[in-house]
């Protein structure tokens, strides 16, 4: 028997009150470690699934409307633009590579992304990342009624190469929008961790002529995604002032992570307000575990001082309680770590689900590491003031 | 030498006035090793407090009190506590049992603060004072008989060269405090402990070596003032 394992007794004595504390404290930590670990990890992962693009060229409108829609597969397309503003953006001597999208149907909900075939051939979607294609699959061909499925929606809709299926009009499934063509899925991709693997992708042109489309935009594309040479970063200026500055029919957005790091930076009202709660639980732990302590000094005091007539020195019974604080913080940083893994896991589900950008919550960030010991700092403060009234305690007074 | 020495002592304690009130004034005691006396006297005498200048919880204002070759008058509040864990066993006419702990672990409570904690000397007391089946229960699952018998134990835990016992027998039934008071003399025997006991029971007088009247032996004038 030591000082610890009186200590953990007298966590063990107040267990219900204990329980509390500690799952105020797990919380706290927790929603300490999402609010700043997760949100970096979901911020950098989110500007990091930009898909190895430099820039987004759409029609005039909202930049982060036309990233959303463009890279990340999400939002509505703000329009259509000619193809030959397509075929222009990629003659620029700076561009390395441009490929033209169109969205507006889907597959049970799932995406149709019409696009050229060495978008998926030739691209690097992160520094040295191409797509692969699972087991015998292959890409599709122009103008051909064939898809490749990205890996999370394949894993969803159950398909496989082989597998027919038809498309339906609109960006929300409706049984009653279904598209007359029937296309073949040839290949699935392997995963990635960026939005391609929540859509189907299909030719370009199977979009552009899709039965009961407009015949007129047979042509039009939704937006063209551009990556610049490198070293070539004034071009980006140089294409921001053609597009967004001189002209007035289409809109570049540039650079692509940073319009996904602007859209994060002006939800930040929203992290503070979880700052805010969850520095605020942190404090009600902080404040429970003093009450909790020293109330229990009212109710131990004869408890102390017999231990104190048995030899227990003054410093002893302060570290005794100041290490029933520190443990009850302890025992709330391990429970808030199993919150965070556990929560951060189902919103990284979600997010992946929602977006196709996968997050980690295992990601190593130094939130984890402040968060935890900011806890214990303040159970060690909380604990200081039970612990002083447990050493002024005077023993001949409480030994009845 | 003496294992327990005392000379010139003297305790104050502010009366109601404010002004210091003699409480013990204790000119010479000396307690020989495994020796056990009897210090015998009504309520007021101020027993308690001779007995917690002895253990070091409360200091003297003046005169020394040496155990064990150590002046517990001379030493800070930290080193009599150290030294209190090592030297010295206290029974409690209260028992001052722990309720949340068992009887095994009041026990190994009685080392906890002297050195290591030490199970099977723990267990080997229990079983000496006929707890042996007992060892997993709590205080209050045990009667008031039982309670004294562990405290006892305890008191020996840390083996201890001279044991303190504050009316040990003054919560019991005639029986019950027939067995504590043969367990605490004969455990102090087995254990080479002297026992210095305080109690108003006049007839524990014949089963010790050497009887002392406090009320001979305090020559405080305003003993009973404070107890």
């Amino acid at each position: 028997m030591n000082s610890v394992s009186i200590a953990v007794r007298g966590i063990r004595e107040r267990r219900v009150s204990s329980a509390i504390t500690i799952a105020a404290v797990a919380l706290a930590c927790s929603l300490l470690m999402l609010v700043w670990a997760f949100k970096k990890e979901a911020e950098q992962s989110f500007a990091g699934a930009s898909g190895g693009f430099d820039g987004v060229l759409g029609p005039r409108g909202s930049k982060l409307q036309i990233v959303l829609n463009a890279l990340y597969h999400l939002d509505e397309s703000p329009g259509l633009m000619r193809w030959s503003d397509y075929e222009q953006a990629k003659k620029f001597p700076a561009v390395e590579a441009a490929y033209p999208i169109a969205v507006g149907d889907n597959y049970r909900g799932y995406r149709l992304v019409g696009t050229t075939p060495d978008y998926l051939a030739n691209h690097s979607y992160r520094e040295g990342k191409s797509f692969e294609l699972e087991g015998e699959g292959a890409l599709f061909e122009e103008k051909t009624l064939t898809a490749v499925v990205g890996s999370f929606a394949a894993q969803r809709l159950g398909m496989d190469v082989g597998d027919t299926f038809h498309p339906y009009h609109g960006l929300v499934y409706s049984e009653a929008a279904k598209h007359e063509e029937i296309y073949t899925v040839v290949g699935v991709l392997k995963p990635t961790g960026t939005p391609a693997d929540k859509v189907i992708w299909i030719p370009i042109s199977g979009i552009q002529t899709m039965s009961g489309h407009n015949p007129a935009a047979a042509t039009d594309v939704s937006a063209v995604l551009i990556k610049l040479k490198k070293g070539a970063n004034m071009a980006g200026f140089q294409l921001d002032m053609l597009y967004n500055k001189r002209g007035d029919r289409l809109t570049l957005a540039w650079p692509a992570s940073r319009t996904i790091i602007q859209f994060f930076e002006k939800i930040s009202w929203f992290d503070q307000i979880l700052q805010a709660v969850a520095i605020l639980v942190a404090i009600i732990a902080g404040g429970s575990i003093l009450a909790i302590l020293y109330n229990a000094m009212n109710e131990r005091k004869r408890d102390i001082a017999v231990m104190r007539a048995l030899g227990a020195r003054k410093r002893t019974v302060f570290a005794i309680s100041l290490l029933e604080a520190v443990g009850m913080t302890a025992g709330g940083v391990i429970v808030g770590f199993v919150f965070y893994f556990g929560l951060g896991s189902v919103i990284a589900g979600v997010v992946q689900r929602e977006t196709g950008v996968a997050l980690s919550p295992f990601a190593d960030n130094a939130a984890m590491l402040w968060a935890p010991l900011g806890m214990l700092g303040i159970g060690l403060l909380s604990g200081i003031l039970p612990a002083i009234k447990a050493y002024r305690t005077d023993v001949s007074r409480n030994l009845i | 030498m003496s294992l327990l020495s005392i000379s010139n002592l003297l305790k104050r304690y502010p009366s109601e006035d404010g002004s210091p009130t003699e409480i013990v004034r204790i000119p010479e005691f000396a307690l020989q090793a495994g020796e056990q006396v009897l210090l015998q006297g009504e309520s007021g005498l101020g027993k308690s407090t001779l007995l917690n200048l002895i253990a070091g919880i409360v200091k003297a204002d003046s005169g020394s009190i040496e155990l064990d070759g150590v002046d517990m008058a001379s030493l800070t509040e930290s080193a009599r506590d150290a030294h209190r864990a090592k030297t010295l066993g206290y029974v409690f006419q209260n028992f001052n049992l722990l309720n949340a702990y068992t009887c095994l672990e009041n026990v190994e409570l009685g080392m906890a603060f002297g050195g290591k904690t030490d199970a099977g000397f723990a267990r080997q007391l229990l079983e000496r004072v006929g707890l042996n089946e007992r060892i997993g229960y709590r205080p209050d699952q045990l009667s008031q008989g039982q309670k004294q018998r562990v405290a006892i134990a305890r008191a020996l835990a840390n083996r201890p060269k001279l044991v303190l016992a504050d009316e040990p027998t003054g919560n019991l039934d005639p029986s019950n405090a027939r067995v504590a008071l043969e367990l605490i003399q004969s455990l102090c025997r087995e254990n080479e402990a002297a026992l210095l006991l305080v109690s108003h029971d006049p007839s524990l007088t014949d089963r010790f070596e050497r009887s002392l009247d406090l009320a001979e032996l305090n020559e405080a004038e305003a003993k009973g003032a404070i107890a």
